[in-house]
């Protein structure tokens, strides 16, 4: 008897593991809350303020999905994750997305089993030295100590480069931003590395940035985006096609403040189709209503006024737009038509 | 008349299972253990079917794949070409390495303290307890942290011992100097010391996993060797002394002995030191001994001696107060009452609770990577783990390594306290 109520167990327990995989969109809607995986905090991308309320630019991008699928930006649950636990959070279904300056990789996405969904910054890898070292390029740094985060590609990309300059480097590994941000300033390693605009921003928060130089040199292409678990396809369309829709609202002149106007006159009608104002409802092809887009746009504004309010040229940060132009001016940004 | 009746001769019932104390406890047993049993078959399938769920398979071929990143601190060679088996011995090799010099360490200082915590100068004693109690009531993690910032905040930057010609011409001189006649260097990255060099090097002779130096099996050959030859001089002289009441002079003897063969040696392989220069960004040459090597054995060391001192203290105090005060009458100085009379009786109760302390050392020595000390947990468990996305076999296989070191040091441990405890004669 035993036996038998032992292999009714091992199955009841295959059956319910076998369903708990699917239907993220379901659980968001159940849940009314977006778990959202970012940093554990870097100034411009994801960092809470003094009161405890996240802002950044990957944190944008929660906004606009918790506004698309629950219809209100502030129903996000932010988890902050580090380099090494990011990965594990999201497998393992602690966070529905991760958006935390992640790079899009081969193996991360075949081997690790998750899915980009896309880009939201072209970056590459970068060196920040003291500029009393009198370092003018990274060719510069053999037999340098360097401070680096562990369980990134920053990582493979350092010996990587310095293996083909044929050049000689002491890692010391650290696990945070704000960690690698302290021995940096106490002065336990010559440079640090990392993605160039993580490098912009870390040198934001430092009492006297002026004292800190970036080095000309890009050693990696590191193209940033927000990704989820593989296998729910229609959880991966819905963050897909809500961080398009921010970079087409660009695209098109759609801004927060000229939004009820643009979803009124339908001159456009590629424009009314992504603001649900004409007659096709592309929201139900994605199991949303019809204003998803608009509500996401409305969230923090369209993917230019995102980048100018967090991370752009008028922030602390001041990162200019550079690759992460609209395709229309020189840049990579070029989301596939709404139609 | 008495009729006599045998006792009722019932056969086995089922019922008896749990109505009969003779088999109850049995009952209770085999169902609990069905019960574990079930439990643990529960928590397998539910992995088996997640890991299928996420299209994940379960497999240790990663570990053979290229690690593609470095290492600061490695004992057997590794670059960023080896694989990652290679990188988690590397790791391992660390967390070993970290974990006998904490233990080394802990032991010595905690027998210090604890039996001056017993000292009739109230003022050491006092110091003692204060010491124990401050370290053993903060958490570890925080005194290697402490450790840490205190190496890298205090000590000068690799630059600031650079002489400039423009400085020179000044007559300034730099802000930091190396230490004993240009050998050490402490900066904040690490303390650089002096490396042994030879100039007629004998090569090395690779184990497969690792190379051997032939200079140093050859250094501790002599040196075994010679030991040896010096115990036999100092049996014959005890001989001598037994059968004719006077010891020969063997001093000297010894000394050649002992000191000729090495010094001999190291002359005949063309010894010499190699000092670290400074180069570049850091120092160049000798060995660097990291500051997170540093701050992590310190931090463990000082954290465990607290312990150490305890159960040390509690070994003297089960020791009974006659067996000094039978010390004394037989005219042994406090010093001597201790280490020939106390401290033997104490052992057995201090290797116990000695064993457990080996023990913490080695697991807290995977808090390495708060200092950045690439240990087992930070190669396999973080770098290796990370890159591959194979949490659960990294995960697993730091487990068993650090059960299979547990054991080996309880183990070894154990051993010691057998040869140890009270004899009965």
């Amino acid at each position: 008897m035993n036996r038998t109520v032992f292999l009714g167990t091992l199955a009841a327990a295959g059956l319910s593991a076998g369903l708990a995989g699917a239907a993220t969109l379901d659980d968001v809607k159940a849940r009314d809350e977006l778990n959202c995986g970012v940093n554990t905090g870097l100034v411009g991308f994801a960092a809470p303020d003094a009161s405890g309320a996240w802002s950044g630019f990957d944190v944008a991008i929660c906004k606009a999905v918790a506004a698309a699928v629950l219809g209100d930006a502030n129903k996000v649950k932010y988890v902050p994750t580090t380099g090494q636990t990011r990965f594990t959070a999201l497998a393992s279904g602690e966070v529905d997305i991760l958006s935390r300056n992640t790079t899009w990789t081969f193996s991360r996405d075949a081997d690790l089993k998750f899915t980009f969904v896309g880009v939201n910054y072209y970056d590459g890898q970068g060196f920040m030295v003291n500029k009393s070292l009198g370092v003018s390029s990274a060719k510069e740094l053999d037999g340098a100590t360097i401070c680096i985060q562990t369980g990134t590609t920053t990582e493979l990309n350092l010996a990587d480069y310095f293996k083909t300059n044929n050049m000689s480097y002491q890692p010391v590994p650290i696990e945070t931003n704000a960690e690698g941000e302290q021995q940096f300033l106490a002065g336990a390693c010559d440079a640090y590395t990392t993605d160039a605009s993580g490098l912009a921003a870390t040198r934001a928060a430092f009492a006297n940035p002026d004292d800190f130089v970036i080095l000309p040199e890009i050693i990696s292409k590191e193209p940033l985006g927000p990704l989820v678990r593989q296998g729910d396809d229609e959880w991966a369309d819905v963050v897909r096609w809500t961080l398009n829709a921010l970079i087409a609202a660009e695209e098109y002149g759609i801004t927060s403040a000229n939004i009820e106007e643009r979803s009124k006159s339908t001159d456009n009608p590629e424009v009314a189709r992504l603001l649900g104002a004409g007659e096709d409802d592309l929201g139900a092809m994605i199991r949303l209503d019809k204003e998803w887009a608009k509500r996401a746009i409305m969230a923090g504004g369209n993917y230019g006024e995102i980048f100018a309010a967090t991370i752009g040229e008028s922030t602390p940060i001041g990162l200019a737009r550079g690759l992460n132009a609209q395709w229309t001016q020189g840049g990579l940004l070029y989301t596939p038509p709404f139609r | 008349m008495t009729i006599a009746t045998d006792p009722p001769k019932d056969s086995f019932r089922l019922s008896m299972l749990l109505y009969d104390t003779r088999y109850r406890a049995l009952t209770i047993q085999v169902v609990v253990l069905l019960l574990f049993m079930a439990g643990v078959a529960w928590l397998v399938d539910n992995t088996i079917q997640n890991l299928q769920t996420l299209g994940k398979d379960f497999s240790f071929g990663f570990l053979t794949n290229r690690a593609g990143y470095d290492i600061n601190q490695r004992l057997i060679a590794y670059t960023n070409d080896s694989s990652h088996a290679r990188a988690m011995l590397v790791g391992l090799l660390n967390t070993l390495l970290v974990s006998a010099m904490a233990c080394a360490a802990a032991t010595v200082i905690g027998i210090f303290v604890g039996v001056l915590r017993l000292s009739p100068n109230w003022l050491i004693a006092r110091l003692m307890t204060v010491y124990v109690e401050m370290f053993r009531n903060i958490p570890v993690l925080l005194w290697i942290l402490v450790a840490y910032a205190v190496f890298t905040e205090v000590t000068p930057q690799p630059r600031d011992f650079r002489l400039t010609p423009e400085m020179e011409a000044a007559g300034e001189t730099p802000a930091a100097s190396m230490l004993l006649f240009d050998s050490i260097a402490i900066t904040n990255r690490g303390t650089s010391i002096p490396e042994p060099l030879f100039d007629r090097s004998l090569g090395n002779v690779s184990l497969g996993l690792f190379d051997v130096s032939l200079d140093l099996v050859a250094l501790v050959a002599v040196i075994v060797a010679a030991v040896l030859a010096n115990r036999a001089l100092l049996r014959q002289a005890a001989r001598i002394q037994d059968a004719t009441g006077r010891r020969p002079t063997t001093w000297w003897k010894s000394l050649l002995i002992l000191v000729l063969p090495p010094v001999l040696l190291l002359v005949a392989l063309g010894f010499h030191l190699g000092l670290p220069e400074l180069a570049g960004f850091n120092f160049q040459g000798g060995i660097l001994v990291s500051n997170s090597l540093m701050a992590l054995w310190l931090g463990l060391t000082l954290y465990t001696a607290a312990f150490i001192a305890e159960a040390v203290r509690a070994g003297i105090l089960a020791v009974s107060r006659g067996q000094t005060e039978a010390a004394y009458a037989l005219g042994l100085r406090p010093r001597r009452t201790m280490s020939l009379v106390i401290l033997p009786q104490a052992l057995r109760v201090i290797v116990p609770p000695l064993i457990s302390q080996y023990l913490n050392i080695t697991k807290n020595s995977s808090l390495a990577i708060a200092v950045g000390y690439m240990d087992l947990r930070g190669t396999l468990g973080g770098i290796t783990l990370n890159q591959t996305g194979r949490e659960l076999e990294a995960v697993l296989l730091m487990m068993l390594i650090y059960l299979i070191i547990s054991l080996v040091i309880s183990g070894v441990m154990n051993v010691y306290n057998n040869s140890v405890r009270l004899k009965e004669r």
